[in-house]
Parts: C-alpha cells; structure tokens; sequence
C-alpha cells in the first residue's frame, strides 16, 4: 500500500511537463491553380514524411455491373505509365527506402509514401506521372484481375463473419451506394474489362479531383512549392456533382442468415442514423458518437462490462458509429454469444442495453470517461505521422475538412447527458433495423494426410 | 596521402551522423534486478511503459496455456480492485493498458498524458496489476471458458489450422510446438493455483525489463522504475529454453477444409535472435520474399502469374532457434502450380544468391528507411521491448544499417545455405476444396 501512496508522490513532482493544450494542429493549406489541394503538418520529431494523394472516388460511386472498378484501378495504378513502366514505381519508393502502398474505401481511393523527409521529390514526381498518363496494359489488368479475385477470396469468402458483414450491408441498404461492397461483387469482377478501368480513371484521376497530403519532417512552402513544380502542370477536367443517392425510407426490420463453415455463431445488428454531412442537426452526430463511447470504449464500457464480465452471453461484443463517410450510415452493434447461450439471447441483451440507454440518461461519470479519452486521443494521434495523414486525408476528402479535427474534441465535449438520449431515442426503433446472423456449418473432422 | 585522409574524415561524419540517427537510449537496473531502457522523448506531452517478462507459453511446462491464461487474468483484479474498476481507473484518464503473451514473451503496456493530473491515477492502477493481481475466481472460469471458445474458433479457421499444424511439425518436443493458447484438453484443468505460481515464478524483477519512452526526464525515470520494480519479488531468471532438433526429412502435410483457397505454409527452423548471420538472413529474405512488391516471391507468384494476393517470407529469430517460413493463400486448383513457383524460387534464390542489382536495392530500401521504424514513440518502445528481451547491445538501432551494408552477395548464400536445407522443409497445405465460381 504504502508503495502506491509513494508512486502519487513521485509523480506529482515531475518537473516541467508539457500541457494537453499545446497539442493543437497546424495544418497548413494551399490550392494549386489546376484545383489540387495540398494539406501540410509539420512533424519534426524524426527525419521522416508521409506523402498521399487522395482521390474523391470509391466504392460508392459505383454502380451494379462494375463493382469493385475504384479498387481494381487502385490495383492497376502500380502497373505503370509510359515513362514508368510496371513496378518502376515501387522499385524507385523501394531504391529511395520508402514504403508504399494504397487503399481504397467507400468514399476514398489513397496512394502514399512514407519516406526520409529528404525524398519527398521523387514520388511527388512518381504520383504526377500516374495522375494523368497511366498506361493501363491488357495482359497486366488480366493477371491482376486475378490477384483481386484472390484477395476477395482470401478477404470475404472465406473469412465467415466478413462474408456475413458483406451480406448485412446488401440489405441494410437497398438503394444507397454503400449497398455493395468495396472489393466489388465476384460476378462483376468476372466480367470487368480493361476499357471500364480506362473510362473510370480519365474521368477520376485528375488535379482537382484529388488532395495532396503531407505530414512530417518539412516546411510548407518548400512542399507547396515542390506540389507546383509536379502537379501544377497537370490539367484538370470536367467534374460531374455526385448525386446525392439518399438512402430510401426503410419500413420494417430486416433479418437474414448466412451459413459458412465456422465454429462460433456471430450476429450483426444496425440502425440507420445520419452522419455529419447529411444530419439536420450538428450536435447529433457527436451525441452518437459519445452513446458508441458509453457502449464499447473501452474495457470499463457497458457492453463489455454487462454482456461479456456480468451477464457472461457472450465472449466479444461492440458497437461503432464512423460520423465521417459520405453518405448516411448505420450504428452497428456486433458480438459471438458465449458457449451455451443463444443468438437470441445475446440480441436480447443487445436490445436491453440500447433500451436502457432510451429510457435511462447516462451518468456524468460515463460521459467524463468518454471525454477524457477523447482528450487524450487528440495527443496521441500526434505519435504517428501516417495516422495524422490518414485522418486529415480522409476527413478532406468527403468534403467535411481536415478543420474537423481539431475542433472534435470540443463538439464532444459539449454533448449533455439529454442529447445521448435523446439519438438513442430517435434511431434506436425496430423499423428502421437490420439484423444478420451467422450460422456455423459444420467442419468435418480434419483427417490430417501426411507425406514425406 | 590527402585523398586517403579526406576520405577517412568524410567516413567519420558519415558515421557520426549514423551514430545520431538512431534514438539514445539509457540503460540501467534497479536494486532489486529489473533492467530498464529509456529513450527521453519530451516532443509529445505523452508517456509510453512496456513491462516484459520471459513468460511465454515456452514456460508453460507441464500445463499448456497457463503462460497466456496467466496474463489474460491480471487486468481482471488486482489489490482488491475488481476488473470493473481496474477498466475504469485507466479509462476515466484516457490511458490505454495493454497486455498480451507470445511463446517467449508475456507483457503489460501503458500509454498515459504525461500531465500528472492523468498519469498519476494511471501508473497507480498499472502497479497493481503488475504487482497484486487477484486471479479471482469467477474472472478466472469466465477467461477460461473464453480461451475454450477461442480454442474452438481456430479450430475452424484454415489459416489457424494451417499456423497449428507447422509449429506442431517444426518444432515436435519443443515447447514452440504447442499452441500459446494451450488445448481443448490443457486449458480445461488449469486451476487458479497453477496460475498464481506461474506469476510468482516468472513475473519477477530479474526475469523482467521495463522499456520507458516519452515526455521523462532520466533522474525521474529513474525514480518511476525503482518504485515500479519494488513492487516485484527479485526472484530469478528463467533457464534457457531447450535445443531445437533440426528436421531429419521433408514432409508434406494436407489438411481438409471446405474454403475455396488453401493456405500453405513452408519451411523450418532457423536461427535465434542474437545469431550473428541475423544481418545476412534479413537482407537476403528482403530479397526473397520480406520486401514487398520488389520481392522475387511477390514478382513471380503474384506480379507474373497472378496466382495469390499475398505472398511473404520471413524469418523470426526467437530466444531458441525460430522459424523461417513462407506462407500464401491460393485457389484450391491452383495449389501444386503455386508451390512449384514458389520452391523453385527459392531454391533458385539458394543457388545463385540475390544478383547486384538485387542487393544494392535491397540494401538501399533497409538502410534508407531505417529511420521510418523508429519514427513514433510506439515503435521506440517496443523496440527497447525487443533489445531488452534478447539482450541486445545497446547500439543494436545505432548500427542496424551498417551491419546491412557490411552484407555481401556471398554472405547471403553462405548463411541461406548453413542455415535453410530446402530438401529438409515442412510444407502445410490446409483447405481448398470448395469450387470458385
């Protein structure tokens, strides 16, 4: 005992500590004159950089027939430009000790680079290039094709709970984009041609469709300036507006099973709810994004604390809300029952837990806890350069801005006890939910063949 | 005469510069035997603790799967506190605990502000579990019937299979063969017991290392780890781990599995950390198969033929000898012609070694972007994890990339060839029967 009282002691005495407070943002922003946007953080923590170029395409521009076309030109990106030909890219990031690759989402497609601060040229030089002259060749988009087809496999196929994930959204969203998946349908890939790719970039892959972000061991205008030298000689083209693609009023719940080869039953539930783009009201994002805090931040969060430490229904449970995407989402709620108890005991208790927070405002003590890491979480963002970039990127790149950052903390703060009860109440209604579960098929017992 | 000394003196900044371009690192140990590593990082108003011990699933003896059931239950209660309020205590000041166990390692982390208003209540809470866990009873058969059900899980998850049967078949009477999780039949008789012996056993100042970095002074760290480690029994040393037999023939495993790829894995054991022909294996795996998209196994089974989506090879030096393997997941009918890509590859890779062009890349990717591993405080700590663990020198990130650039040609094939027999490997193929439509 007398050992902890010494530890608070010790502690309290720590000489000189740097305040939360200080750990602000900076983000410096500049637009080229062809409509590229360049964000630069300064970091100079490490001789280091992050480079990405952020383009507003994903998945949810798609349509049925090509799905999986944003990803598969992601693909397709490293596999050359007439001055670069297939896997110069990687061999010039690799030569320069870089790391490099790319992903794409929903509403985004990013490439970056991660470098000595020093290198930033060259794959300032390397994206340019890929911007605007991508060759696209047949037999490379043919052996590709394949490797996606494996990474669907390897991703969805085979991976039961994500297959189930795969088929929840397909009914929890009848007609808005986020109805198909990223990695596209495999009877679309099956037919996918070199020619939909080449339409899909011209229209795309252009400068003022596109957000470069830097963060690291660098001085703005030096970036910008180096930004205008590559990317400012590229000419940018016409840009459709996207339509808005509401989602269209659900007017029951919706419950479907998938079978896949598994040991442990898994169900999926969720309730649309507005994001930051598309909420009539502010605050309500954010009060969804402090009830997800109450639910599973952490291990002290009711769902952990009730379901899997109290009640003992279920072994893995959480919630997510992403405030962030282009169009509305969903409030998630996902968990693996215990051994002994029932998917539908564990929706019950689910159903409890969201009832509750209907009828029950939460305590100041929850909401102190949600903050304070919240809080804290703006610090350690800082400790990784990619991190920041991700965030920044991916906030500019729904159009919402990487501003947004820096004033979350305050926007959660402000959520009152009333406000969390007030969304629970609002979106938490069986009309508007949807439910999946997964159903283990037996694996036959492995007989084990050896041969030497 | 003078060419020769400009070019001594421009040697010297280049390695001056070298010697500064890693982080400093301070080592010390406190009175009762718990060695510490510290790297001072004030930049961010953040401090990063990584408590390790041997105390993997190595040391589980008799019980398989203590070593991880031990570790899983100390944030579960400890110095009265239930695991309620030991959740509470770090979140209600934003701090994240962390704990995890490997085969030969076990540890428990914390990432604080340094503000004391958050770090104080943290680090209190962080001392009791490393010091006072309670193993409670119910917590204790609740893990347990958790660690069942993970147990189960894996069971039905081809790549878990496939991870399963290769160490089972690398390592036969050594302890890395079980799993760290122990078995349906091992798990189920542990008792609270055996576990509170394992921690006072192995959770011990002497068997231990404490990794600091962040926003600390060294006087003060100094301060924070006498007082972390007072906490502790001195206790002793865990002895070191058996010999690993090497394999006396090949061996092709086939497991069933109705999933439409196969998951394969390759190889045997290889090297343990420390081993001075580390340098050498890890520039020529960089080659072979650890770098990515410039690889020879991504070019040749992915680029070229567009067999699988992810192709990799590594080696992973452990307290005893590790093991080297290449993993890949394929289509069911496309199995055989993948693996004859793959061991021709790497026997190809054997014979000749990386060619120049090859090994200058290679080279100029590690050393070059040396300074991308050590660029956060994560990294940094759990980098001191590792130095500390195997009893690294303590200029082991200092002179990372000289070690790689001392590398030649013919070190790679010498060293690929004393340590890989590829007539003497375990291949595990698990899964592939289903149709792709």
């Amino acid at each position: 005992m007398h050992r902890i009282l010494a530890l608070i002691l010790l502690i309290a005495g720590l000489p000189g500590v740097t305040h939360v407070a200080d750990a602000a943002l900076d983000v410096h922003e500049f637009q080229l004159d062809n409509g590229m946007k360049v964000l630069v953080q300064e970091d100079h923590r490490a001789p280091v950089a992050v480079s990405q170029v952020w383009y507003r395409v994903g998945a949810s521009d798609e349509h049925s027939g090509i799905t999986g076309i944003s990803h598969l030109l992601e693909h397709m990106m490293f596999k050359g430009t007439e001055k670069y030909p297939a896997g110069r890219f990687s061999e010039i990031i690799a030569a320069n000790g870089g790391q490099e690759n790319a992903f794409t989402g929903q509403d985004y497609t990013a490439y970056y680079q991660f470098l000595g601060s020093d290198r930033l040229e060259i794959a300032f030089e390397l994206e340019a290039d890929r911007m605007r002259n991508l060759a696209l060749p047949q037999e490379e988009f043919d052996k590709e094709l394949e490797v996606v087809k494996e990474e669907r496999l390897m991703r969805t196929d085979d991976a039961p709970e994500s297959l189930t994930y795969e088929r929840f959204n397909a009914v929890a969203f009848l007609n808005s984009p986020y109805h198909h998946p990223v990695v596209g349908w495999m009877e679309d890939l099956n037919t996918m041609e070199v020619g939909d790719l080449r339409e899909w970039y011209q229209h795309f892959y252009s400068p003022n469709n596109a957000t470069l972000v830097v963060v690291g061991d660098v001085e703005p205008k030096a970036i910008f300036a180096l930004a205008k030298k590559y990317f400012g000689t590229l000419e940018p083209s016409l840009l459709a507006k996207p339509k808005p693609r509401l989602e269209t009023a659900q007017h029951g719940e919706r419950r479907i099973k998938v079978h896949a080869p598994s040991k442990l039953p898994y169900l999926l539930m969720g309730y649309h709810v507005p994001v930051l783009k598309t909420s009539k009201t502010e605050w309500e994002p954010y009060a969804l994004d402090v009830l997800a805090g109450i639910l599973d931040g952490g291990a002290s969060a009711r769902l952990t604390k009730d379901l899997v430490r109290e009640q003992e229904v279920a072994t893995a449970v959480g919630a997510g809300y992403r405030m962030t995407s282009r169009y509305s989402g969903l409030f998630l709620l996902e968990a693996n029952p215990a051994q002994g108890h029932t998917v539908a005991e564990v929706e019950q208790a689910l159903l409890a837990e969201l009832k509750r927070l209907q009828t029950e405002q939460v305590s100041q003590e929850e909401l102190q806890r949600v903050k304070a890491q919240v809080i804290a979480g703006d610090v350690f963002q800082l400790d990784s350069v990619r991190q920041l970039a991700n965030q920044i990127g991916a906030l500019e790149t729904v159009g919402l801005g990487w501003e947004l950052l820096d004033q979350y903390s305050a926007k959660i703060k402000a959520v009152t006890a009333e406000q969390v009860q007030a969304v629970a109440q609002k979106y938490f209604v069986e009309q508007h939910k949807s439910f999946a579960e997964l159903v283990p098929q037996s694996v036959p017992a492995q007989q084990t063949e050896a041969k030497e | 005469m003078r060419t020769i000394t400009r070019l001594l003196i421009f040697l010297m900044l280049v390695f001056s510069m070298g010697a500064e371009a890693g982080p400093q690192i301070q080592h010390w140990v406190t009175k009762n035997g718990l060695r510490v590593y510290l790297v001072a990082a004030p930049q961010l108003p953040m401090l990063d603790v990584r408590v390790t011990f041997a105390a993997g699933s190595a040391r589980d003896g008799n019980y398989a799967g203590v070593a991880n059931l031990t570790n899983a239950m100390l944030p579960q209660g400890a110095a009265g506190m239930s695991a309620d309020e030991i959740a509470s205590a770090f979140e209600d000041v934003g701090a994240q605990f962390g704990h995890g166990s490997l085969r030969d390692m076990a540890w428990l982390s914390l990432r604080s502000l340094s503000d004391p208003d958050f770090l104080q209540p943290a680090l209190d809470t962080f001392a009791k579990v490393l010091w006072q866990p309670d193993f409670p009873e119910r917590d204790f058969e609740r893990l347990k019937n958790q660690t069942l059900v993970a147990i189960r899980a894996a069971e039905a998850d081809p790549s878990s299979i496939a991870e399963k049967a290769f160490y089972r078949a690398l390592y036969a009477t050594h302890p890395y063969a079980k799993p760290s999780m122990g078995t349906r039949e091992s798990v189920a008789k542990l008792t609270r017991q055996q576990l509170k012996d394992f921690y006072q056993q192995r959770y011990v100042a002497k068997n231990g290392l404490l990794a600091i970095t962040g926003d600390i002074d060294r006087k003060t760290a100094e301060q924070l780890a006498e007082i972390l480690s007072s906490g502790l029994q001195s206790g002793e040393q865990a002895p070191p781990l058996p010999p690993v037999k090497p394999l006396e023939k090949s061996q092709t495993i086939r497991i069933p599995f109705p999933s439409k790829q196969a998951h394969i894995l390759l190889g045997q054991p290889a090297i343990e950390r420390g081993n001075p022909d580390y340098y050498a294996l890890y520039l020529g795996n960089h080659v072979l198969g650890g770098g990515g998209f410039t690889s020879r196994l991504v070019k040749e089974v992915r680029v070229a033929r567009g067999y699988a989506y992810s192709v990799y090879s590594y080696f992973l030096p452990m307290e005893a000898p590790g093991p080297f393997m290449i993993g890949l997941q394929t289509r069911g009918s496309q199995v055989d012609d993948a693996l004859g890509v793959v061991r021709e590859t790497l026997t190809g890779f054997m014979d000749k070694g990386p060619d120049k062009a090859e090994l200058a890349a290679a080279k100029k990717n590690i050393t070059g972007g040396f300074p991308l591993r050590v660029a956060s405080n994560r990294n940094i700590v759990e980098y001191l994890g590792l130095i500390g663990f195997y009893d690294l020198p303590l200029d082991y990130l200092d002179s990372f990339t000289q070690k790689i650039d001392d590398v030649s040609g013919r070190d790679i094939k010498r060293a690929f060839a004393q340590h890989l027999a590829p007539k003497k490997m375990i291949t595990v193929i698990v899964g592939g029967e289903e149709a792709v439509q």
